[in-house]
């Protein structure tokens, strides 16, 4: 079967010159349609930075150096960029992080939903319309109609990211990237937030990468998982499985650093520094390596 | 809280222009230099000369003058203009759409010029070409409107002939208006050969103007622009699959336009304020023109009522950009 | 985003490097433009060829040296009195010189202490300092220094008195602002606590905050000074009789713009250097005084 995404060798460096830094060092990963894949890591780890790397959204300073990404079996980087953009937000799409900025805050939810679907599927204005408030019935806004024709700052925080699930699944993708998308909003809204993307995935069978630093939430959503730090892959497999048997000292660190609530409240162990220093010479030593030959 | 602020800004409106009448008021009586003696024939007797005063109440006490002349303000009554001897209501009115008629054809030229300027700064944004896009911007905003409008003189009035330098339409056409706004009139009426005419002697005041203000313009939406593109919405419209013209126009130009009007709008008022020397140099006949020879007859009624034509103008016009803001901007509507 | 925040001060760092490098050439080109100026109105009567004041009816209106007709001992050519271009450019310089410093600084020292008596003070001390700006605005600026200075009377000091008169509240607006902001900050509470009276934080905190923000304004008002003082002497009401001005020139060269344009384009030349040069030094002293907020 063709996997949802296929990512080989990626890396990514930022800056250039004597300047450039390596922020995701020869990555690989592959998500079968439908998987619902957690991406953890620290911060600085590069974990946005993929997800960024395929929506094609990485900083004006960064550039891919080597690697491949394909979406259900065709090469994203070699492609022209019409067909990329009939993709983007169509077949692949995005839930972002913060919903307090990423709604243009001038328009009304009604406008911002609907160009999507007139953009992608060429639907009418008063279908998509129509379409739209369907849309937001589905993530559990009540009254959509009316919520059409408010601003975003008229509707809560919990709302704009319920709107922009709603905006990510609303032309069916089969590969739904969730970049950090609970992180802004608090505990009772993130629960709420979490069922309806799996929800959501289940009706319309997307593929989601779902990049978190709350193993948390991947062990609640995700049956797959993949460690990330110093933009390398550290470890991957079935959640349950690298949860209860950790095969990387790194990831072991993470999880004792990850407060839970089924054991008593211990002092917060943090990742030892000799260990971080350890896989920062490692990941120096890839570079030197990818410095000297092509991968 | 929004609407408040704009309650709040009228009722500042009467005071402002109480201030703007005393200051100019006292300004014009505590300094030497008497009107009279400017207008005296030769061979007037001391009579004459004391009943010219009594006529145009000068030999009053000055807090007794500023009660009667305001008093009558309040009428509508601006007083009689010493220097042409017509009321100075009349002579602002007939004069003042010439003015508004400048300075509007200025607006559009600038605001045009400058949404050229900011759209192609924009689009060449982290590229060599943007610096030589922002030198020019730089350079235009430095040189003032009076400035242009000497160069403008020399370049396409004197040394490339092209387009008329002095007045608001050629003497010899004799064309009748039923109003003062000829151009608009003219463009109602289909008179399209008197329009023509008409623009052909507003252009070059028009765009010295303009010039300034249209690099204003671009500064402020260029920079406007540059930062909404850099906000998640925008970036996030790139991963909906938009081309970059779609999201500038669509997602980013509404935001950008709010900071460009509000700013560029309060600025605005520089524009009104230039039509003073650019009608001068270039002999147009609106109320710019006709301050400077009041300020040199020492027509003190005409000063006084010019002064606050361009008062009410400015304070109109900073409301005016309050109004359009509130209503571009959805987060003050409702706050 | 989070993953970001290394990177992104490295980069701001280096735009910082590259600001400050060409801010660094917009004060040299500023300060060589207005030193030029500076020099040259000092120097006047030794390096001005005539008298500007000496007419010559022999040679009226002779072009530039360098266009047929001219003469080697007027290398700018002579207005309609036959006097010497060159010369009266020279001696104007001078004329604006005095005003611009003179106006510049008077205007300062009245709009700082105005604006810090409001921003210290507050309350209704601030509320009239307040209205008074707002009453100055409410007038066209050009119009009210015309009116200014016709109702003083012809000469220098009434050209300066009408710009400082006019232009004081540049400074007003803007140094009551920064004190406002400046009181707010925690050092200026500490000096409170450790017992400093208001005058005293004035002199010792305050102040020296306001010193780039205050020297910036300067060298742009003494570009400003130098229009007003052609705009009047223009329109005929700046300093009296043959004293020479580049805006008398100005509204002599309008007379004969077709017969001898070069005496309407050479003072246009020379103000526009001198402003350019004024607003250059503006800007990059801005960027030298105050690096981290140059916006």
């Amino acid at each position: 079967m063709t996997p949802a995404l296929f990512i080989q060798g990626l890396r990514v460096t930022i800056g250039a010159g004597t300047s450039a830094a390596n922020v995701l060092r020869g990555v690989s990963l592959e998500l079968q349609p439908g998987e619902v894949r957690g991406l953890v890591g620290e911060s600085g780890a590069g974990k946005s930075m993929l997800g960024r790397a395929v929506l094609g959204l990485l900083p004006a300073n960064a550039a891919i150096a080597a690697g491949r990404i394909a979406f259900e079996g065709r090469d994203l980087l070699a492609m022209r960029e019409p067909e990329r953009r009939s993709l983007l937000g169509r077949r692949i799409a995005l839930i972002p992080q913060d919903p307090m900025t990423s709604l243009n805050p001038v328009k009304r939810i009604g406008a911002q939903v609907a160009i999507l679907l007139r953009h992608h599927l060429a639907s009418s204005r008063r279908a998509a319309l129509q379409r739209a408030a369907e849309l937001l019935a589905e993530v559990a806004i009540r009254e959509p109609e009316r919520v059409l024709g408010l601003y975003p700052h008229e509707i809560s925080g919990g709302m704009r990211q319920r709107v922009l699930i709603a905006m990510a699944f609303a032309c069916d993708p089969s590969l739904v990237i969730a970049d950090e998308p609970t992180t802004a909003l608090d505990v009772t809204v993130q629960r709420q937030v979490l069922q309806l993307v799996e929800r959501l995935r289940q009706r319309h069978g997307a593929a989601v990468l779902f990049v978190t630093h709350d193993l948390g939430v991947v062990a609640k959503i995700c049956r797959t998982m993949t460690v990330l730090h110093a933009g390398r892959v550290l470890e991957e497999g079935e959640t349950a499985h690298v949860l209860a048997r950790p095969g990387h000292p790194y990831t072991r660190a993470l999880l004792a650093a990850t407060p839970r609530a089924d054991r008593p409240a211990e002092a917060l162990r943090p990742v030892p520094p000799s260990l971080i220093e350890n896989l920062w010479s490692e990941a120096h030593q890839f570079d030197r390596l990818a410095a000297a030959g092509p991968a | 809280m929004r609407w408040g602020e704009i309650i709040r800004r009228l009722v500042l409106i009467p005071p402002t222009l109480f201030g703007v009448a005393v200051i100019v008021f006292v300004l014009l009586r505590v300094v030497p230099g008497d009107p009279i003696a400017m207008m005296i024939p030769p061979g007037a007797t001391p009579a004459d000369i004391t009943r010219l005063r009594a006529f145009y109440g000068l030999d009053q006490p000055i807090l007794q003058q500023f009660v009667t002349w305001f008093g009558q303000v309040l009428n509508g009554d601006f007083g009689r203009s010493i220097s042409v001897h017509q009321g100075v209501f009349e002579l602002v009115l007939a004069r003042l759409p010439a003015t508004l008629e400048l300075a509007l054809l200025a607006l559009l030229i600038a605001v045009g010029l400058g949404l050229i300027a900011a759209l192609i700064g924009i689009h060449l944004r982290g590229r060599r070409m943007e610096w030589l896009v922002d030198i020019g911007i730089g350079v235009l905003l430095a040189v003032p409107d009076f400035l242009w409008a000497l160069i403008l003189l020399l370049l396409l009035g004197v040394l490339i002939p092209l387009l008329p330098i002095s007045g608001r339409i050629d003497p010899q056409l004799d064309i009748s208006f039923h109003s003062n706004f000829y151009l608009v009139e003219s463009l109602l009426t289909g008179r399209f050969d008197v329009a023509d005419a008409l623009l052909h002697h507003m252009i070059l005041p028009a765009l010295a103007l303009a010039l300034p203000f249209a690099a204003l313009v671009a500064r402020i939406l260029k920079t406007s622009l540059a930062e909404a593109e850099d906000q998640d919405y925008a970036q996030i419209a790139r991963a909906r699959g938009f081309s970059r013209p779609e999201i500038l126009l669509r997602e980013v130009f509404p935001n950008a336009l709010i900071p460009t009007v509000a700013l560029g709008g309060v600025q605005a008022t520089l524009l009104l304020g230039g039509t003073v020397l650019v009608e001068r140099i270039f002999s147009y006949e609106g109320i710019g023109n006709m301050a400077i020879d009041a300020v040199i007859n020492r027509d003190f009624p005409l000063i006084q009522g010019l002064v606050l034509t361009f008062a009410v103008l400015f304070i109109a016009l900073n409301l005016a950009v309050d109004l359009v803001v509130t209503l571009l901007d959805p987060r003050l509507r409702h706050g | 985003m989070v993953d970001l925040a290394h990177d992104l001060s490295v980069g701001h760092s280096s735009r910082l490097v590259a600001g400050l490098k060409r801010g660094g050439a917009r004060l040299w080109i500023g300060v060589a433009l207005v030193g030029i100026l500076l020099l040259v109105s000092l120097l006047a009567p030794l390096i001005a060829p005539h008298d500007p004041i000496e007419q010559d009816l022999m040679s009226a209106q002779l072009p530039p040296a360098w266009i047929n007709g001219g003469e080697p001992a007027y290398p700018f050519g002579t207005d309609s009195l036959g006097r010497c271009v060159l010369s009266r450019l020279i001696y104007s310089a001078r004329t604006a010189v005095v005003v611009a410093l003179i106006a510049a600084s008077l205007a300062a020292v009245i709009g700082i202490a105005f604006g810090l008596i409001a921003g210290s003070f507050g309350g209704w001390v601030d509320q009239l300092t307040s209205r008074l700006i707002d009453v100055w605005m409410a007038f066209p600026p050009v119009l009210l220094s015309i009116v200014l200075a016709a109702v003083i009377g012809a000469g220098l000091t009434s050209v300066i008195a009408a710009i400082v008169v006019v232009d004081w509240t540049r400074f007003a607006r803007v140094v009551r602002a920064e004190t406002m902001t400046q009181l707010r900050r925690d050092y200026a509470a500490a000096a409170r606590v450790i017992g400093l009276s208001r005058g005293g934080i004035m002199w010792l905190e305050i102040l020296p905050n306001l010193v780039p923000l205050t020297v910036t304004l300067l060298a742009v008002e003494m570009g400003i000074a130098i229009l007003v003082e052609v705009i009047l002497s223009f329109v005929g009401i700046s300093v009296a009789g043959d004293t020479p001005t580049w805006g008398g020139m100005i509204a002599e060269g309008r007379q004969i713009v077709h017969q001898a344009p070069w005496i309407m384009a050479l003072p246009i030349g020379c103000i526009i250097l001198s402003v350019i040069g004024f607003n250059l030094l503006g800007d990059g002293l801005r960027l030298l005084l105050d690096p981290v907020q140059r916006r």
